[in-house]
């Protein structure tokens, strides 16, 4: 296996320094400033937490929908390696890497919201931990996952670096890290549902239900399939390459079942418990939940399997609109339907959006790097580029999200 | 049936203390539901499982009662008046029914020569496992005269008795530590129990006067298990004397909240806010005031409760030591620098953020139009042929 994905893959190559690189750039500054801000000055000079809200976006976002979206590596190695379905590894390196920023800059967000941050590294005490705590299971799993992917992305590295010496021993373990690679995010992506759980009657009946754990894990899968469909879209689009279409063909018919199944979970449990007339309730958390499971039905209609092949553009939107619509769900548990207490309320500041926006930015600029140095993406024929380069020019006009 | 220390019996089962209603005057009047009942809370005292009061009402109901003989030296009479105050269960149930006080100055009902030769009898008949209490602190200055009893010195009796003790206990800060006594000048050389039998463990239970249950559990604890509850490193029972008073205050929250009283009667001090700017010496102070009170008054009925700050009684080089009014050492926490506000802001949204978080949901969703856009213009894209399973 390792001799054959050292043939299957190469850097794309190309220069580094491009336009999109100095925009994106200059919104991780801008997060940088606020983050100065935060770390100086403390979490009131930045953002608008409070008694009643002691969490906002930087966790409802950058980690809870961060980490699905995270997800990537995580629901194409349980496909590959679990279901044995080996047509789809041509997807497993740039959903690794997909994953790896996802989670390192989720961790790196939890830090930043840390009230104490300096005492951060207590929680990796085993003497000074509280092991009742959901809160812990899930910070030290998602820090052990973050290892985890390290490892099983270091073959890239070797690759690259041609320490084929070292590829090799770590390919006779590597199967320890996949399987606690797959093992860690259903255990954490469960627990960022259970964590509400224990919020009881503070979260609204729309979404409290002890369902939450297997609606948190399966919603995570199918973004993480959604990741990779839309990066896959992106790359081929942006970079110019072929687009894997059969095997992003196949996917969709995984992701519509799956989806399907969570719809069935999601509104089959909102019905039984008969809290479903909330729905009808109108307000904040009644139009929320609307977008939330309008943009579920969307996704589900446009991925699901039809004799002809779906289009990419078909796809693309599909992709979208699920991770729209997993991002609402996240958005939703954690922060609309997330009541306090009379008086309470909670918008992010700018300097929240910005941080937020400057960590996203960040895991785009990273990936780019990484994608253009180190051998993450499937090779494909030359000619073929070549061939598209010049149909593009014939249309006179450049592909969107042109990255060069 | 397994015959434990001090002759009492192991038992498993309550049932099995069958006799204790037939025991009703003895038991000073409780019942023995009553009876069970205290000795349970004894057991939570102790931090033990409920299921410990069984065996304790069976230790303190078994034939032989442990011999305890109180000496008091340099002394107020201060921790006996606290324990003859005691309820729970009262005084003369201890006495009758769980231990057998053979000898106490303040409660001998003999006097002079028969309460000595009464003293005597009962170390005798129980050397090397009586239980020696001593309160009041050991004048040593000119070999000890300043305190003496039957024409013998305090310090002298002491030292005697302490050979044929089984445990030895300090009641009260004056014999933990010195207590008042040993304040400068210090004119009789007021010293502390421990200093003087060096080669004993003599466990401290220090407090001007300490807590009768704090005393009371250990004595159970000794009667029921043969042995001393776990000590820290001054040797205070842990139970008792294991936290600071600071950690467990009912006033902490407005310590870490910076809420404080600056004067007696001034608006914090009226709101029952923290008292540590009065002097409260709960930060320095090792005791379980705050979880069971002083003595017998009921809950909230202590000095920080009644909203005086805590003078540190227990604690050597604090209470009687410092002054009242001076500011503790903190040993676990400092106020943060910039404490939560009193009334806390409930949130809000600016305009800026509002119009910012629309634009960037907006362009979202308009970029990912125009790639569709663009990307239906690309046409089908030409079939990959399915790769090897690998």
């Amino acid at each position: 296996m390792a001799k054959q994905s050292d043939q299957v893959h190469a850097p794309l190559g190309g220069p580094i320094f491009t336009p999109m690189f100095f925009g994106l750039g200059l919104l991780v500054l801008v997060a940088g400033f606020f983050l100065f801000n935060r770390f100086f000055f403390g979490l009131a000079s930045v953002t608008n937490l409070s008694d009643g809200y002691p969490w906002g976006i930087w966790i409802a976002i950058d980690l809870v929908v961060g980490t699905a979206l995270g997800c990537a590596g995580y629901a194409i190695a349980l496909l590959v390696y679990i279901l044995n379905r080996g047509e789809y590894h041509p997807l497993v390196r740039p959903a690794l890497l997909a994953s790896l920023f996802g989670y390192a800059l989720g961790g790196a967000a939890v830090m930043i919201d840390l009230g104490r941050y300096w005492q951060g590294y207590n929680m990796f005490l085993p003497w000074l931990s509280q092991y009742n705590s959901v809160m812990l299971e899930t910070a030290l799993c998602i820090a052990a996952y973050i290892t985890v992917l390290m490892i099983e992305f270091s073959p890239v590295f070797l690759e690259r670096l041609g320490m084929k010496n070292v590829r090799r021993k770590l390919d006779r373990v590597l199967f320890i890290f996949i399987g606690l690679g797959i093992l860690l995010p259903t255990m954490h992506q469960s627990s960022m549902g259970t964590i509400l759980v224990i919020l009881g009657h503070q979260l609204s009946a729309l979404w409290q239900t002890q369902l939450l754990p297997l609606l948190f894990l399966s919603s995570a899968l199918f973004m993480g399939f959604a990741i990779v469909v839309f990066e896959a879209v992106l790359s081929s689009v942006g970079f110019r390459r072929p687009m894997e279409a059969y095997i992003l063909n196949k996917l969709s018919t995984v992701m519509a079942w799956l989806l399907l199944g969570y719809l069935v979970l999601r509104l089959g449990d909102l019905i039984f418990r008969g809290d479903i007339v909330l729905a009808f309730d109108l307000g904040v958390d009644a139009v929320m939940f609307w977008i939330e499971t309008v943009l579920h039905v969307i996704a589900l209609v446009l991925l699901w399997p039809r004799k002809e092949r779906a289009s990419p553009q078909r796809m693309f939107v599909a992709a979208s609109t699920m991770l729209a619509a997993g991002t609402v769900y996240r958005i939703n548990c954690y922060l609309i339907g997330y009541h306090p207490g009379d008086g309470w309320s909670y918008f992010p500041t700018v300097g929240e959006i910005m941080v937020t926006v400057g960590i996203f930015s960040l895991e785009v600029m990273l990936y780019l790097i990484f994608v253009k140095k180190l051998p993450v993406l499937h090779t494909v024929e030359r000619a073929y580029i070549e061939e598209h380069a010049a149909e593009a020019r014939d249309q006179g006009s450049a592909p969107v999200g042109h990255a060069t | 049936m397994r015959t434990g220390p001090h002759g009492t019996r192991d038992v498993d089962d309550v049932d099995r203390i069958g006799d204790l209603d037939s025991y009703r005057g003895a038991l000073g009047g409780l019942t023995r539901r009553d009876f069970l009942k205290y000795c349970t809370g004894i057991a939570a005292t102790l931090g033990l499982a409920p299921e410990f009061g069984v065996r304790i009402a069976n230790a303190a109901t078994s034939g032989q009662r442990p011999s305890v003989i109180w000496i008091s030296a340099q002394e107020c009479t201060g921790c006996t008046e606290g324990l003859l105050r005691s309820y729970h269960p009262t005084l003369e149930t201890l006495i009758l029914d769980q231990i057998s006080l053979d000898y106490h100055e303040t409660l001998c009902a003999g006097a002079g020569h028969q309460a000595e030769a009464f003293r005597e009898q009962a170390v005798e008949e129980n050397w090397g496992s009586f239980l020696l209490v001593v309160d009041g602190a050991i004048p040593t200055k000119d070999d000890g005269i300043y305190c003496q009893i039957a024409g013998k010195t305090v310090l002298e009796t002491v030292l005697r008795l302490a050979e044929g003790a089984g445990a030895i206990l300090a009641m009260g800060s004056c014999a933990a530590w010195g207590g008042i006594p040993s304040s400068d000048p210090n004119p009789t050389g007021a010293t502390a129990v421990h200093e003087i039998l060096t080669d004993k463990t003599v466990v401290n239970i220090p407090g001007c006067p300490p807590n009768p249950y704090n005393f009371l559990s250990t004595v159970l604890h000794f009667v029921t298990f043969g042995a001393l509850p776990a000590l820290d490193s001054k040797n205070r029972p842990r139970f008792a004397y294991g936290r600071l008073i600071h950690e467990n205050c009912e006033r902490r929250p407005h310590f870490d909240a910076g809420r404080f009283a600056r004067e007696f009667g001034d608006e914090g001090h009226r709101q029952g806010w923290c008292l540590y700017y009065l002097g409260c010496k709960g930060p320095e102070t090792w005791a379980n005031c705050p979880a069971i009170g002083f003595n017998d008054g009921g809950e909230g009925s202590w000095p920080v409760g009644t909203g005086h700050p805590c003078f540190g009684c227990t604690e050597q080089g604090v209470g009687f030591t410092k002054s009242i009014h001076s500011l503790a050492k903190l040993e676990t926490v400092t106020p943060p620098t910039a404490f939560p506000r009193v009334e806390e802001e409930q949130g809000g949204a600016g305009t800026a953020a509002v119009a910012l978080a629309s634009g960037i949901v907006g362009a979202a969703v308009g970029a990912g139009a125009v790639l569709a856009t663009r990307l239906g213009k690309h046409g089908p894209t030409p079939e990959q042929p399915p790769e090897g399973s690998s």
